[in-house]
């Protein structure tokens, strides 16, 4: 393809093509001084769906080595955004080096913090908010669960923001740039992790808490049994299916001794002392 | 182009890998998995010769190729024990078919839909006892559920509400509508029992299926796999009389021409053993060469036109004129779903 990057991010290493210098360039900003793969794990395609799209109300479609047939092309001014999502899509569709599952995740003593939920629960945000606080930032949309140890394995992507998000992350203290106005999912703002989370993107480190965070909500915390929890985690993994009794295994050993904890929380800075305290009591 | 060339040799002659550089690694792995060939080649390559990060993603295709073999080797069996009352006999075909039988065509295929064969005049029953054990249809549209049913090999796509895995349920290899007619009753009445209540096709069969579905029934996209399960097949059956054999079983199933086109194009990319005979010089091959290689190292079709030939020739193939005009007619005016 006529534009191309390529960058290795924890366990993954990506290449990236495209019909326009614009996504290309953006990304080489985001990523700049991330190591690159030899041989890359995945490719991205960011292309016209029609020839005269190029040019003319230029939209990017995604492709790569896996894909959804209904994903709907963006404008070129959400290169960036389209990339990102290719990059996403791959990892979701294609990865069976690890169990992932869609959580954000922090180290901090050499124990991982695991936050899962769904869009809207905070945990990218929670996630950004600890790593501006001291915490190792590991990564805000996939955890990589070894298959023979357990341990998680980082995936330091640009965490990406939305809406209310920019702003918290922000006001305590954090650079978030580029940002996308009017995307499919609003306002995204992107967020580089802090260059030490780049520099041990290699090391992996066990887990020790697991929190089902929800944003906005009077503050509760609600312990989860070991059976529930995996349940929520098989709705959680984009490829626990897929990988058969190695997943299977892989989960059941990550839910034993593991707390799990459903933690409802008013705004950041509650959310941020109730981590703190639970934290402290495991 | 260059990328599916890397791969053709690269399955063919796996020791050759040793010179390939990392800018062509990406290419060939990339191209190989976009032919669904990267477990196969995985299996071919030997991971000490390769660079650690290829080996990397071997590996992760090898495991991905045993989960595929062990859920379809269960899905076949769900499928068993479904049809089982009704006391029929159910034939594996393709993928499922390979590795059920422990055939060289089977080591790290990608199989996705469970395909199988019933007498055409068991369809009903079938159907009605998948029904009830979970399968549901797929295809919502009315036009498409009485296409398949009226015109099709197959019934509509069923897929099983809890695994989400779909099955194919076959009466014959072609459809109906296609110029040769395969010998329905003879592909059942050569099939082999695997000693689990299934079944799979006489060695012959099992090769002229593969070479139906790679020529007869489609625009050759996925080629460089239906091809390569033709090689391994013929090297794999090949012995005493086995080339009179397959002459005369094609014969039976109207594809003779098929079988001999599909051999010359193995012999010619991936070094198929095929007897001297067979070798002959025909103008239609080099197109079809050209097709099978349209994949480029970002993993897209190249060569827009020739892919445009082959799709409108599989149509062309499938149906008689006026036939493909009512039905191309019929898909262009339906709103969008």
């Amino acid at each position: 393809m006529r534009h191309r990057f390529s960058v290795q991010v924890g366990a993954v290493g990506f290449r990236i093509g495209s019909a326009w210098r614009g996504p290309i360039a953006a990304l080489e900003r985001l990523y700049v001084g991330y190591p690159k793969p030899d041989v890359p794990d995945m490719t991205v395609r960011l292309f016209p769906e029609k020839p005269w799209r190029r040019f003319a109300r230029p939209s990017v479609a995604i492709s790569g080595d896996f894909w959804l047939p209904d994903a709907a092309p963006l404008p070129l001014r959400q290169g960036l955004l389209a990339a990102e999502m290719g990059m996403n899509l791959q990892v979701a569709l294609g990865w069976r080096r690890h169990l992932l599952l869609h959580c954000s995740a922090v180290e901090r003593d050499g124990r991982v913090l695991l936050m899962s939920g769904a869009s809207g629960s905070g945990k990218s945000t929670l996630a950004t908010m600890l790593a501006l606080r001291g915490w190792r930032f590991l990564g805000d949309e996939f955890a990589f669960v070894d298959l023979e140890d357990g341990r998680i394995h980082p995936f330091p992507r640009a965490s990406s923001l939305k809406n209310e998000a920019v702003a918290a992350v922000r006001s305590a203290g954090g650079a978030v740039g580029p940002v996308l106005e009017g995307t499919p999912k609003g306002m995204i703002g992107y967020w580089r992790p802090p260059e030490i989370a780049i520099a041990r993107m290699t090391e992996a480190a066990p887990p020790a808490m697991l929190l089902f965070p929800r944003f906005g909500r009077p503050e509760n915390v609600e312990r989860l049994a070991a059976s529930e929890t995996f349940m929520l985690l098989t709705q959680a993994s984009t490829n626990y299916v897929s990988l058969g009794e190695a997943g299977f295994g892989a989960l059941t050993r990550l839910v034993q001794d593991l707390p799990a904890l459903a933690i409802d929380y008013p705004d950041g800075e509650a959310g941020m002392m109730l981590v703190d305290r639970l934290w402290g009591e495991t | 182009m260059k990328a599916a060339r890397l791969l053709v040799t690269a399955l063919r002659d796996p020791e050759t890998v040793a010179g390939i550089e990392m800018a062509d690694w990406t290419a060939l792995l990339t191209a190989a998995r976009a032919e669904r060939l990267l477990g196969t080649l995985a299996c071919r390559l030997d991971s000490r010769a390769v660079p650690a990060s290829v080996a990397r993603i071997l590996a992760d295709a090898r495991a991905g190729a045993d989960e595929e073999r062990r859920a379809a080797l269960w899905e076949a069996e769900m499928a068993r024990r479904a049809l089982a009352p009704l006391g029929i006999p159910v034939v594996l075909l393709k993928g499922t078919a390979f590795v059920a039988a422990g055939l060289d065509a089977g080591q790290g295929r990608s199989i996705g839909d469970l395909d199988i064969l019933v007498p055409r005049e068991a369809l009903g029953e079938a159907e009605a006892a998948l029904r009830a054990t979970g399968w549901e249809w797929v295809k919502e549209n009315a036009y498409d559920d009485s296409y398949y049913r009226r015109w099709m090999h197959e019934l509509p796509p069923l897929i099983h509400r809890d695994r989400d895995r779909m099955i194919d349920v076959h009466h014959t290899i072609l459809p109906p509508t296609a110029r040769p007619t395969p010998d329905a009753a003879a592909l059942l009445a050569g099939a082999v029992l695997l000693g689990n209540g299934l079944s799979v096709l006489s060695n012959e069969d099992i090769i002229i299926h593969a070479v139906a579905h790679l020529f007869a029934d489609g625009d050759l996209s996925g080629g460089l796999r239906n091809l390569w399960d033709i090689d391994r097949l013929i090297r794999e059956f090949d012995g005493e009389s086995f080339w009179v054999r397959l002459q005369e079983r094609a014969e039976r199933h109207d594809l003779r021409p098929a079988v001999e086109r599909a051999a010359r194009q193995a012999n010619d990319l991936y070094g198929t053993p095929i007897p001297k005979r067979w070798r002959v010089w025909d103008s239609g091959d080099p197109l079809i060469k050209r097709r099978l290689l349209a994949r480029d190292g970002w993993g897209r079709q190249g060569y827009p036109f020739t892919r445009l030939y082959f799709f409108v020739r599989s149509h062309w193939m499938r149906m008689p004129p006026l036939m493909l005009a009512k039905h191309l007619w019929t898909k262009a005016i339906r709103k969008p779903a």
